[in-house]
């Protein structure tokens, strides 16, 4: 009883990590599967989202904020995928990941012109931000909401693919790119989709992620960008179920480190994961079979 | 006959060319002041020109995107620090306050910045026995995540001993240190940071053009096919890779020269980022490209953009200029390169004489181009 209520509240900020990673993963997922690309700039989107809630919160009540958040990024992610990234679509892909990696540079440096550098503190968020707590653990309430909330909208993400004509669309886009245009399929309509869903969903982690954290810093994207996509990798790169458990799980192998006392080898224990996975078996966990990783 | 001529010609040019850029950074250094902002420039200038011609060597002639730079040049950096760390200040709590230095000898400076390489490049061979199986964008995300797993390496506590910890490094043999060998005049710091950059970049060149550099661009250009000619893959790759973390270390040893101070938590993936970006600004695959962008890069972010962040500046009483603004304005122009001038300054072509006597024979094209419209218009005039 003594060691559950130690270890408690690292599994449950474990498992809240992991829906919060879950989140963002599923963009880099879902953008890597049909572009074959690493959208560096997501982590990046991740951070916006975040810095609108603080500068609209700032001036708007909370009910207009966060609808309005969620709005400007998923136009933010729409821009970047067409001003960044669709003019190179015949381009080498080393080409599309430079302008990604430029892309995110661009976004870290316009954040530290807005803040001026400064660590700005997130709004409290009424109802999530409360304290409750769970066989004797104290701790927010949006720890116990994100897994919930993270499941019903992966539920719905995975409805949305397998039963809506886009859905098929992108299925088919990310299968085989070439036959998909050639059967008609409006490539680009897929690829901006794509995006919107991703960018809604890092919206929706960032304000999660952030009730509990309570600050944004111009570099809070790069980590957890990082870590979500050897998420994604770890799940099976392309397969929305894995890059949701490759998620939870890291979130949870990470908090178990910190609590183990090894806070500064928890970033480093994903990286070792992603090298480790890559050389044994680089489909991931779900991946399809691809010859052209390793 | 004419070719051998040519050569024999532009050796001696380069060489003469060369040496004036010596003797007129000699005088600038005794003439000016050593604060001089353009001496910041050409210092840091250069020591990115060789990092970035490093990564160049992985990313434009091996092809392999790595982006594990900044952590080779954390490990030079720390190497260089340690090593040259006077035994008095190991000993005293100035710089290990919490931790009882392990190191109990001093070493000079021309002997660190080597151990600086060579330790980086041991780490750039064990982390290549992995991760160089791996293609394109895992390989880039793999060395990321070493370069992270290095620098959260150097910051733990176990490793106190040896690193400080989080803590900043410092008091060890900076540039203002350099003495001239047997006699205890300064060296001149810009002219030193020239001289090591330029002989390690003198030596990629030359690996470039070997038969060792030709087995790289092959690799670059087609794996299969080289395989298939009896090239090495793993060995080729391995070595290119090596050779590049040991540079970057050096890099990273006479950063940590030019800073006075050196702390782990500057290497993160940003910096490896800008190098990237500086490469790319030079173009893929060109030494020249890389130097010129380097100090292109350097200028614009240190000195030739500072009046967008002062507000002083500013007109019509927008207050847009501030602290942070030059940055902005400057990766937008980066974007902007990587989007429409995806080729960079260079391309993948190199300086050469031949070229700039061409140029200077016919700016631009612009005389060729004049004489095609003046054929074609006569055409045009003779049919009418």
């Amino acid at each position: 009883m003594q060691f559950l209520q130690n270890s408690l509240p690292y599994l449950l900020a474990g498992i809240s990590v992991g829906g919060q990673y879950a989140l963002i993963a599923i963009g880099y997922t879902m953008v890597y599967g049909i572009l074959r690309l690493i959208n560096f700039a997501h982590g990046d989107v991740f951070m916006a989202a975040g810095m609108f809630m603080v500068f609209l919160s700032a001036s708007l009540p909370l009910g207009l904020a966060i609808p309005l958040v969620l709005i400007i990024t998923v136009v933010l992610g729409f821009l970047i995928e067409r001003i960044a990234y669709k003019p190179l679509r015949s381009a080498p892909r080393m080409s599309v990941m430079i302008s990604a990696i430029g892309v995110s540079y661009l976004l870290q440096n316009c954040a530290l012109y807005f803040t001026g550098g400064l660590a700005k503190v997130y709004p409290q968020l009424p109802w999530l931000s409360d304290t409750v707590s769970v066989f004797g653990a104290v701790t927010k309430r949006v720890t116990l909401i994100t897994p919930v909330l993270t499941i019903v909208l992966v539920a719905a993400l995975s409805l949305f693919i397998k039963h809506t004509k886009i859905g098929m669309a992108m299925r088919a886009v990310s299968k085989d790119f070439e036959t998909a245009r050639l059967m008609g399929i409006k490539v680009n309509t897929v690829i901006s989709v794509t995006f919107v869903i991703g960018s809604l969903l890092a919206a929706v982690g960032s304000l999660l992620y952030f009730t509990n954290y309570a600050s944004v810093t111009p570099t809070s994207g790069g980590m957890p960008g990082l870590k979500c996509f050897v998420a994604a990798v770890f799940g099976g790169i392309g397969s929305i179920p894995g890059a949701v458990i490759g998620a939870f799980i890291i979130g949870i192998a990470e908090n178990i480190i910190k609590g183990l006392g090894w806070t500064t080898f928890s970033d480093a224990f994903t990286f070792a994961l992603l090298i480790v996975i890559l050389l044994v078996k680089p489909t991931g966990l779900f991946g399809e079979k691809a010859t052209d990783k390793v | 006959m004419e070719l051998r001529k040519n050569t024999k010609k532009d050796g001696l040019l380069t060489a003469a060319a060369l040496i004036l850029l010596f003797a007129v950074l000699l005088t600038m250094e005794l003439t000016m002041k050593s604060t001089s902002i353009l001496f910041t420039v050409l210092k840091k200038g250069v020591i990115y020109a060789l990092v970035a011609v490093s990564m160049n060597l992985l990313n434009g002639f091996t092809g392999l995107f790595s982006l594990g730079q900044a952590g080779f040049m954390l490990i030079g950096a720390y190497t260089y620090a340690i090593l040259t760390m006077p035994v008095a200040v190991k000993l005293s709590d100035s710089v290990y306050k919490y931790y009882d230095c392990a190191i109990g000898f001093e070493l000079g400076i021309l002997p660190s910045l080597i151990l600086a390489g060579l330790i980086a490049a041991f780490f750039a061979a064990l982390i290549g026995l992995p991760v160089l199986r791996l293609k394109s964008d895992y390989l880039a995300i793999a060395t990321l995540g070493f370069a992270e797993i290095l620098r959260a390496f150097f910051q733990w506590d176990a490793m106190g001993p040896v690193t400080n910890g989080a803590n900043v490094m410092r008091q060890y043999k900076d540039l203002t240190k350099l003495r001239i060998p047997f006699t205890d005049i300064r060296f001149p710091p810009t002219l030193f940071c020239f001289l090591v950059s330029g002989v390690c970049i003198a030596i990629i060149v030359l690996l470039i053009n070997s038969s060792y550099g030709r087995a790289f661009k092959a690799i670059r250009d087609d794996e299969i096919a080289a395989e298939a000619m009896g090239i090495n893959l793993f060995k080729h790759k391995e070595m290119s890779f090596v050779i590049s973390s040991f540079f970057a270390g050096i890099s990273g040893a006479l950063l940590a020269m030019f800073q006075y101070t050196v702390q782990a938590a500057q290497f993160k993936s940003a910096m490896t980022y800008e190098i990237l970006l500086i490469v790319v600004i030079g173009g893929i695959g060109s030494v020249t490209g890389s130097c010129i962008a380097s100090f292109l890069f350097i200028a614009c972010n240190e000195w030739w953009l500072r009046f967008l962040d002062e507000s002083s500046n500013n007109i019509l009483g927008l207050n847009i200029l501030r602290s942070g603004f030059r940055k902005v304005v400057f990766s937008i122009v980066i974007m902007i390169i990587v989007l429409f001038f995806s080729k960079g300054i260079m391309g993948e072509r190199e300086f050469s004489w031949a070229r700039l006597r061409a140029f200077f024979r016919d700016p631009f094209g612009l005389r060729s181009r004049r004489a095609r419209k003046a054929a074609t218009g006569g055409e045009v005039n003779g049919n009418g």
